[in-house]
């Protein structure tokens, strides 16, 4: 327990500038990976709203496809694709910090975490890739 | 606001570091009715202990025994400990460091598991233990986060104890300025701790933080306590020049060697010898620090150190040690000589030079850290209980203030028990003498004299005349320096004048303190006609058990101290000649 | 031949006669060797007594004089002149905390959430000290070691723009301790602390900015601590909802 100080009227408490997230390179990344976070959103609900066509029968299906084969939707998939991979990175690299594996009494190494996760994520994608690839 | 009985205490402990949060946990556990409070200028962990580096000191392996702890620490002290204190210490340090571990202290490990234990200074096996070589930091860290624990420990964080409350001969508080606000305030306590740490800032070139100013010691000093022994200052081998960063004894410990500037071993001049790869106990590198601080200055009148911006230094070499191993149990060495010197230890030696470190007189108490004064203990670095001597050795002083600071602790709450509480009513009279005194002494004087003018004089003078080595015309003229300056602080000014936070009323006050327990180091100084430990003379070279095997006591009087004489205790180890 | 000055921008602020900070610069002599703090105590000896600042160890340990250097928290005890050359430098308190008066700032908060977190060693049943020491392997130690060297400096929430918006998060440092504990192998408290981490203003507050890491002065790491907690009580979480005894630990 401390003595509480008695009162202080005279302590200045300073408020966060608007601008306060353009001061540090780590405060924009920070504020780029929340703003993208909007266009996956979005992105999801598209996706929700594709699905739900596809139960409404083949041709409500294809009035959605054509309508998203517009250049401004092609292009917001393109933004958001980019954005997702964005995300993808920074969350793999996180492993490194996150994942403390052991092998035995040795700590392997966060960079050889990080490395683990990459090709991880890259057999899966090549995977998927290849099955739809094959299939259709 | 808290209520009045918000400000009365059964334990009052002054300073937050080691000794004092070990003596307020301590106080704690003997009995959970007492009301325990620790007041402190800074946070306790910003207090000095966080700088120990190397280790702390008890036996924990076979090969090792009280009596050989006993007997290294007595040797050490050049015969000038009281024995009875040196066992008691040996015998509970093993317990106490135990408590620090149960406590989450990250002491470095074996692989099996138990902690690890290296040499040392003056030792004679390896019994330091260490956490890296941040010990004084995780200690300090451990001891303070467990003290939160205790609901019962209420802390006053930045606030300065200005004097203390004394009745009838016993003493019963303090009255304390809040930093804070400029509020001063009686600070009621059955009994009060005193566990400020050492005055390693009555000098210029020092390893101690900037609040190391000996408060605690010139409060005691100033009621009446004598100090003890105060003319052993101690002198570190191997601090950076310019700043007096330590760099720690744990480094010769783990085999470091040092080189003047033929990249020779030099010790082996001066009987410390033979030169050998590996370290060995109480040889070469691992003498005791007063011994090799004396070598230091001999080898730079032979002309074979090298010189720098900041005077003569030799090196410490830890290149053969190789990069895992200093970065596994010598980690802050390698930053601390990167960040400040610009080098790396791996790959260049160390420029090092002695370096005031450690204060090993203090506030004279008894094997219970119980001091003249009725209701008034002291422990740690503030304290004299006579367990260090003449020359602490390293990795001691962790211990004692593990052992001692316990010791007060529980002996202040026994105290505490015993004793009816505190009558409010006197006190308040000696708030409104104090309040006024800071007024018109300070805050609204209008003297010409500055605190760094003051305050850079004495340290240049305590230099001069208290350095490695000593002689009476000097000491003499620093005693002289010292009282003039003493009246120059009498017309000092302050350019700040406000209640909050007024840093340099701080220091004013910081500056009283340092002027009084420097005059008691010089004149205990210039009192010991003889060479002994830390204390070493030109003009009497030899100890002189006949005149000298005890200690001194300096008494505050208006024309300077008094200095007078204790017996030591010896118990089983008759004095001998101290050879390494 | 004129000595060579650096300029320092300090902030100032008296209480009860400044309504907001103010910047005043003060030229100090420019040496090579000098850090912030030299520059500082410069100041406050010769020029301008009034100056208010703390500090106290000048060699990187006893954490009192953070303070923000051009716009960074920095030890102003290792931040040499010579890297902010030929200035300005501009010195002001840290960011995110109250003023008290002009670069010293209130850490009431702060030990307030420490203690929150109960930093100490916990244990159903503690061994007697007559027993010695627990038994602990350097990997055990090493698991842990990292975020014991927090040195409670708070340069950690100086630069954690969540702390600054949202002042009743538990932050860096304080969590960090917490998982210290927590990953200590002699320690048995992580379900007295747990709740704490959990609650609104723990853990998940935090949105991994990831700056408290790049500033913290002794490689504490301190986001790494607080995603490390997000797991283990995610972990926790699940458990507790699919298993129908709960979750162990």
């Amino acid at each position: 327990m401390t003595v509480p100080q008695s009162a202080r009227p005279g302590l200045y408490y300073p408020k966060m500038p608007l601008g306060w997230w353009l001061r540090r390179p780590n405060y924009i990344r920070f504020m780029i990976r929340e703003v993208t976070s909007v266009f996956i959103a979005i992105f999801l609900v598209v996706l929700l709203i594709e699905v739900h066509m596809v139960a409404q029968g083949p041709e409500a299906y294809a009035a959605v496809v054509a309508k998203l084969r517009s250049p401004g939707w092609i292009v917001f998939n393109v933004v958001a694709l980019a954005f997702a991979l964005y995300h993808t990175v920074t969350w793999f690299k996180l492993t490194g910090v996150v994942q403390v594996v052991h092998l035995g009494e040795r700590r392997v190494p966060p960079g050889l975490v990080v490395a683990g996760a990459f090709v991880a994520w890259g057999v899966v994608s090549l995977f998927i890739l290849y099955w739809l690839l094959v299939r259709s | 606001m808290p209520g009045n009985d918000a400000y009365q205490h059964d334990v009052l402990v002054i300073g937050g570091g080691g000794a004092g949060l070990r003596a307020a946990i301590a106080a704690a556990e003997e009995s959970g009715r007492l009301s325990i409070a620790v007041l402190s200028k800074v946070y306790p962990m910003r207090s000095h202990t966080v700088s120990a580096e190397g280790g702390t000191a008890a036996v924990m392996r076979e090969n090792d025994s009280l009596d050989m702890h006993a007997k290294d620490t007595i040797f050490g002290s050049d015969f000038l400990a009281d024995q009875d204190v040196v066992e008691a210490f040996v015998k509970e340090a093993p317990g106490e460091v135990i408590q620090l571990e149960h406590w989450g202290c990250p002491w470095s490990r074996d692989p099996d598991g138990r902690v690890s234990v290296r040499p040392f200074g003056g030792m004679t096996v390896n019994r330091t233990l260490y956490a890296a070589d941040k010990t004084g930091f995780h200690m300090l860290h451990a001891l303070f986060q467990t003290s939160l624990k205790y609901d019962k420990i209420v802390r006053y964080d930045e606030w300065f104890a200005t004097s203390l409350l004394v009745e009838d001969g016993r003493v019963c508080g303090v009255v304390a300025l809040n930093v804070h606000d400029g509020t001063v305030r009686a600070i009621t306590a059955k009994a009060v701790i005193i566990c400020t740490g050492g005055a390693g800032r009555i000098f210029s070139f020092t390893t101690n933080a900037a609040i190391k100013t000996g408060d605690g010691m010139a409060l005691a000093y100033r009621a009446g306590a004598p100090l003890k022994d105060m003319e052993f200052m101690q002198y570190h081998p191997t601090g950076l020049p310019g700043t007096g960063i330590l760099i720690t004894e744990a480094s010769r410990g783990e085999g470091g060697h040092l080189k003047n500037k033929d990249g020779y071993r030099y010790l082996q001049d001066y009987g410390l010898g033979p030169p050998t790869d590996k370290p060995v106990h109480r040889k070469m590198e691992l003498g005791p620090r007063d011994i090799l601080s004396r070598c230091h200055i001999q080898e730079h009148q032979k002309g074979r150190t090298f010189e720098g911006p900041y005077g003569h230094y030799v090196h410490l070499d830890l290149r053969h040690l190789g990069e895992k191993l200093i970065d596994k149990n010598l980690p802050f060495v390698r930053e601390l000589v990167k960040d400040y010197v610009g080098i790396d230890p791996v790959y260049e030696p160390i420029p090092v030079r002695p370096v005031i470190h450690y204060t090993m007189g203090g506030i004279s108490t008894d094997i219970d850290a119980k001091t003249r004064l009725e209701g008034l203990y002291a422990a740690g670095e503030a304290a004299c209980v006579s367990m260090n001597g003449a020359n602490r050795l390293g990795s001691n002083s962790l211990t004692e203030l593990l052992v001692f600071g316990a010791r007060a602790g529980r002996a202040a709450a026994r105290h505490a028990l015993e004793r009816p509480a505190v009558s409010s009513n006197p006190v308040a009279h000696l708030v409104s003498d104090e309040r006024k005194r800071l007024d018109t002494r300070f805050l609204r004087a209008d003297g010409r004299e500055r605190i760094a003018d003051i305050r850079d004089e004495m340290r240049k003078a305590m230099e001069d005349g208290c350095g490695i080595y000593r002689e009476k015309a000097t000491m003499a003229q620093t005693c002289d320096t010292l009282r003039r300056l003493r009246e120059r602080f009498g017309r000092i000014g302050l350019m700040d004048r406000d209640a909050v936070f007024n840093t340099e009323l701080i220091a004013a006050l910081e500056l009283e303190c340092m002027l009084d327990v420097a005059a008691a180091v010089a004149h205990s100084a210039l009192a010991r006609e003889e060479s002994r430990g830390a204390h070493t003379r030109t003009d009497f070279p030899k100890r002189d058990d006949a005149r000298f095997l005890k200690h001194s006591l300096a008494y505050r009087t208006p024309d300077g101290p008094r200095v007078e004489y204790l017996p030591v205790t010896i118990t089983r180890w008759p004095p001998e000649e101290r050879k390494y | 031949m004129r000595e060579e000055t650096i300029t320092l921008e300090v902030t100032r602020y008296r209480p009860g006669h400044d309504s907001e900070p103010r910047t005043e610069s003060f030229a100090v002599p420019y040496q090579k060797d000098w850090v912030v703090l030299d520059a500082l105590n410069h100041i406050k000896d010769q020029l301008d007594g009034t100056l208010t600042y703390r500090w106290s160890c000048r060699m990187g340990v006893c954490g009192s004089c953070g303070m923000m250097v051009n716009g960074v928290p920095k030890l102003t005890c290792s931040a040499f002149l010579r890297d902010y050359y030929p200035g300005p430098i501009r010195v002001e308190p840290l960011a995110n905390f109250p003023v008290i008066r002009d670069l010293v700032v209130s850490l009431d908060d702060f030990m307030e959430k420490l203690r929150r977190v109960k930093p100490w060693l916990i244990r159903a049943v503690e061994k007697p000290v007559s027993e010695g020491e627990y038994r602990q392997t350097p990997a055990q130690l090493e698991d842990y070691k990292q975020f014991s060297m927090c040195i409670n400096c708070m340069l950690c929430y100086a630069a954690c723009p969540v702390y600054g918006l949202a002042p009743a998060f538990v932050g860096p440092a304080a969590i960090a301790l917490a998982y210290r504990y927590n990953m200590d192998s002699r320690d048995e408290g992580y379900k007295l602390r747990e709740p704490i981490l959990s609650e609104s203003v723990g853990v998940w507050e935090c949105t991994f900015v990831g700056e408290c890491s790049v500033v913290c002065p002794k490689g504490v790491d301190p986001a790494a601590a607080i995603q490390r907690s997000k797991v283990a009580g995610a972990k926790d979480w699940a458990m507790a909802m699919l298993m129908p005894w709960g979750g162990r630990r």
